[in-house]
C-alpha cells in the first residue's frame, strides 16, 4: 500500500552524494572550464601583483635601449620580452596591461548586466505594457552601432579609462535583455512557477528563487560574451587613440604602437595580440564550462 | 451536515483577445457564470474536452487569476478579501505534468520545504522534521532528500508534487489532472494515494481530468463542462447510469474500450469544438446536439435542479416546449 511507513533503520541511513558533493565531481572533470578559470584566475593575479611582478618600471622610457628583441629572438633576460620605441621593458606593460583589460571587462559587463537582466526579466516575468517598452529600447539601442557611438561619446569627453567604461558598459546591455527577456518568458509558463504562486510566494521571490536559477546558465554564458566583447573594443577604441591614453600601457595601445614597425619587429604587435586572444579564449571558455556544469542536464 | 468548504457564485473569467494588428479586442468567455459547492471531504470530478475552461477554472480557485465576475467563497470568506498567503494555507495545487510543476535547480528537500520557508513556519530542524514526515507519508524514502527531480521518475516526482501540496495541511487541493502525464501502471498508485491521504486527512478534493475511468473511481460527485459552461452536475452514480444531458452522454460514449475490434467509439458529436470568441447563439452545444430543435438555437437553456446537481438543457426544462420528463440519453 502506498501508506506503509518505511521504518527500516537501514534505509534511513542510505543518503545520495549531496549537492556540494556532485558539483566538485562534474567541475573537476570539465578540461575547458579547468583551463578557462585557470588562466583567468592567473591573469587575475598577474593584474593585481602587478607593482610586486612587473620587473622594471612600466613608465620608464630609455631611448638608448629601444626596441630590444625579446629574449627567444636573441635578446637578453634584463628585458625578457624586449623593449618598445620608447625603450619601455615591454613584459612590464604587458603586465599592467592586465589591469585595464581585465578592470574594463569586469565592470562594463557588471553594468550592462544588471541594466539587461533587470530589463530583460521583468519584460519576460511582466509581459503586457513592461514589456512593449523593454522591446522598443532593445529596438533603439539595437539601431545603434556600437563602435560608432563609443566613438562619438569619447570625442567629445575625451578618452580615459572611466569614460571607455562607462560608455561600454551602458551600450553592451542589448544582448543580456534579449536574452534574459527570452529565458524568462519560457521559464515562466513552467508549472513550477504557478506551483511558487500557489504557496503565496511573492513576486520578488518567484523571480529571484524559482526563476532566476533556471536562467542563470544563460546569465554566465552572456557575461562571459560580454566580457570579452567589452575587453575586445577597449583594444580597439585604444588602438584608433580613442579608449586609453598613452603613456597607460594596454594591450590594445600596444598593438596600436607597434603597428609601425609591425614589418620589422612582428612580435611588439604579436605578444599583446596573442595575450588578448588567449584571455578572451579563456573566458569564452569559463563560460561554457560553467553554463554545462550548473545545468539540470545530466546531472546524476 | 457537511458544510460548503469552496462555493462558486456564478463565477465567469473573460479574456481579451486581439486578432491582427488592428483588430479590435474581442471578449473569450473562458469561464462562463459557473455555480459550484464543495463540501467537506468530497471529491468533486471536473470533467471536459482540452479548451472548456477546466484550468481557468483552476487557475481562478488557486488565486492565480482573479474572476472577472462573481465569487468564489472559501469557508464562507471570499478569496479576493483573504491575503496571499491565507489563501494558500487553504488551497494547494496538484498539476498535470510532474516534469513541469518541479523546480529543476532545487532539491527535493528545497522544493517541499518551500511553503514552510514561504510561510515562515518553524525554524530549520523543525522543517527537515516536517519534510521528513511528509515525504514518507506519500511514499518516498528519506534519501530521495538530496536528489534533483531530474533523476526521479514521473510517478515519484508526483509524489514530491503531493508532498510540497500536503506539508501545509490544506483544506482543498486542486488536482488539475495529476495522472494524464504518468504511465498508466503508476496511474492508479497515485490515485490510491491521493484516496488514502483524503481519508486520513479529511481532505476535499476537486478533480480535473478527462479520464472518465479515473473520476468514476475517485470522485463521489462530477460536473461537466462545456465552453465555459456547468451544463450537468450529479452523483457520480447517477451521471454514469443516466446521464440526462446529451454532452455527458457524448462523452460516455467516447471513452474506448479494452476491445480493438470494436474501433473507435461514434460520439455523434459530429462538427468539431466551437470557436468560444464566436459561441453559437442559444445553447451552446446546438450545433453539436443530436436532439437539437430550433428552439434550441434561439434560446439559451437554464440550469434545472436535479439531484446532487443541476442540468442545463431544454429536455429537462418543465417550462420549455421541448419538455420530456421521461428522457434519458
Amino acid at each position: 500500500m502506498a501508506l506503509q511507513r518505511i521504518a527500516d533503520p537501514l534505509l534511513e541511513e542510505i543518503t545520495g552524494p549531496n549537492p556540494r558533493q556532485i558539483l566538485r565531481k562534474r567541475v573537476t572533470g570539465h578540461a575547458g572550464l579547468l583551463f578557462g578559470v585557470g588562466v583567468v584566475l592567473v591573469l587575475l593575479i598577474i593584474a593585481i601583483l602587478a607593482p610586486v611582478l612587473a620587473p622594471h618600471d612600466p613608465y620608464a622610457q630609455n631611448l638608448a635601449n629601444r626596441m630590444v628583441k625579446p629574449v627567444f629572438m636573441g635578446g637578453t633576460w634584463e628585458h625578457p620580452l624586449g623593449t618598445d620605441h620608447l625603450g619601455r621593458d615591454y613584459l612590464s606593460r604587458l603586465i599592467y596591461g592586465a589591469r585595464v583589460s581585465l578592470l574594463i571587462g569586469t565592470v562594463a559587463a557588471l553594468i550592462s548586466g544588471v541594466i539587461g537582466t533587470a530589463m530583460g526579466v521583468a519584460a519576460g516575468y511582466f509581459g503586457g505594457k513592461v514589456d512593449a517598452v523593454v522591446t522598443f529600447l532593445i529596438n533603439v539601442r539595437l539601431a545603434m552601432p556600437v563602435v560608432l557611438v563609443a566613438l562619438a561619446v569619447v570625442a567629445i569627453l575625451g578618452g580615459s579609462l572611466q569614460v571607455v567604461i562607462g560608455v561600454l558598459g551602458l551600450l553592451l546591455w542589448d544582448r543580456f535583455a534579449v536574452v534574459m527577456r527570452a529565458s524568462t518568458l519560457q521559464v515562466r509558463r513552467r508549472e513550477y512557477v504557478a506551483a511558487a504562486q500557489a504557496i503565496g510566494a511573492s513576486t520578488p521571490r518567484v523571480i529571484l528563487s524559482e526563476i532566476m536559477p533556471n536562467i542563470a546558465n544563460n546569465l554566465i554564458v552572456i557575461v562571459t560574451l560580454e566580457m570579452a566583447h567589452a575587453i575586445l573594443l577597449e583594444a580597439a577604441l585604444s588602438f584608433l587613440g580613442l579608449g586609453v591614453q598613452p603613456p597607460t600601457p594596454s594591450w590594445g595601445l600596444m598593438v596600436s604602437e607597434g603597428k609601425n614597425m609591425m614589418l620589422f619587429e612582428p612580435w611588439l604587435v604579436l605578444i599583446p595580440g596573442i595575450v588578448l586572444f588567449i584571455l578572451v579564449l579563456a573566458i569564452n571558455l569559463m563560460g561554457d564550462g560553467l553554463r554545462d556544469v550548473t545545468a539540470p542536464e545530466n546531472r546524476s | 451536515m457537511n458544510a460548503p468548504v469552496l462555493e462558486l457564485r456564478n463565477v465567469a473569467k473573460t479574456y481579451r483577445v486581439k486578432q491582427g494588428l488592428f483588430g479590435k479586442a474581442k471578449p473569450l468567455n473562458a469561464v462562463n457564470d459557473v455555480s459550484l459547492t464543495l463540501n467537506k471531504g468530497e471529491v468533486l470530478g471536473l470533467v471536459g474536452e482540452s479548451g472548456c475552461g477546466k484550468s481557468t477554472l483552476a487557475k481562478i480557485l488557486l488565486g492565480l487569476e482573479a474572476p472577472t465576475a462573481g465569487q468564489v467563497l472559501v469557508d464562507g470568506e471570499e478569496i479576493g478579501g483573504q491575503g496571499r498567503l491565507a489563501l494558500a494555507r487553504r488551497i494547494q495545487p496538484i498539476f498535470q505534468d510532474p516534469y513541469s510543476s518541479l523546480n529543476p535547480r532545487k532539491t527535493i528537500a528545497d522544493i517541499v520545504s518551500l511553503p514552510l520557508r514561504v510561510h515562515g513556519v518553524g525554524d530549520a530542524t523543525s522543517r527537515a522534521k516536517s519534510v521528513r514526515e511528509t515525504l514518507e507519508l506519500v511514499g518516498l524514502p528519506a534519501r530521495v532528500l538530496n536528489t534533483y527531480p531530474s533523476q526521479m521518475s514521473g510517478g515519484q516526482r508526483q509524489r514530491v508534487a503531493i508532498a510540497r501540496a500536503l506539508i501545509m495541511h490544506p483544506e482543498i487541493v486542486i488536482c488539475d489532472e495529476p495522472t494524464s502525464a504518468l504511465d498508466v501502471s503508476v496511474q492508479s498508485q497515485i490515485l490510491n494515494l491521493l484516496n488514502d491521504l483524503r481519508k486520513e486527512f479529511g481532505l476535499t478534493y476537486l478533480f480535473i481530468s478527462h479520464d472518465l475511468a479515473v473520476v468514476e473511481h475517485l470522485a463521489t460527485r462530477v460536473a461537466v463542462m462545456y465552453l465555459g459552461r456547468i451544463v450537468e452536475e450529479a452523483n457520480v452514480a447517477d451521471l454514469f447510469d443516466a446521464p440526462r444531458h446529451p454532452y455527458s452522454r457524448a462523452l460516455l460514449n467516447s471513452v474506448l474500450t479494452p476491445d480493438p475490434s470494436q474501433g473507435v467509439p461514434d460520439t455523434q458529436l459530429g462538427a468539431a469544438y466551437p470557436n468560444p470568441i464566436n459561441p453559437p447563439s442559444g445553447c451552446h452545444f446546438h450545433p453539436r446536439c443530436p436532439f437539437a430543435q430550433s428552439h434550441c438555437k434561439a434560446n439559451a437553456p437554464r440550469p434545472v435542479p436535479r439531484e446532487g446537481g443541476h442540468v442545463e438543457c431544454h429536455l429537462h426544462d418543465p417550462d420549455s416546449p421541448m419538455y420530456r420528463p421521461d428522457f434519458t440519453v
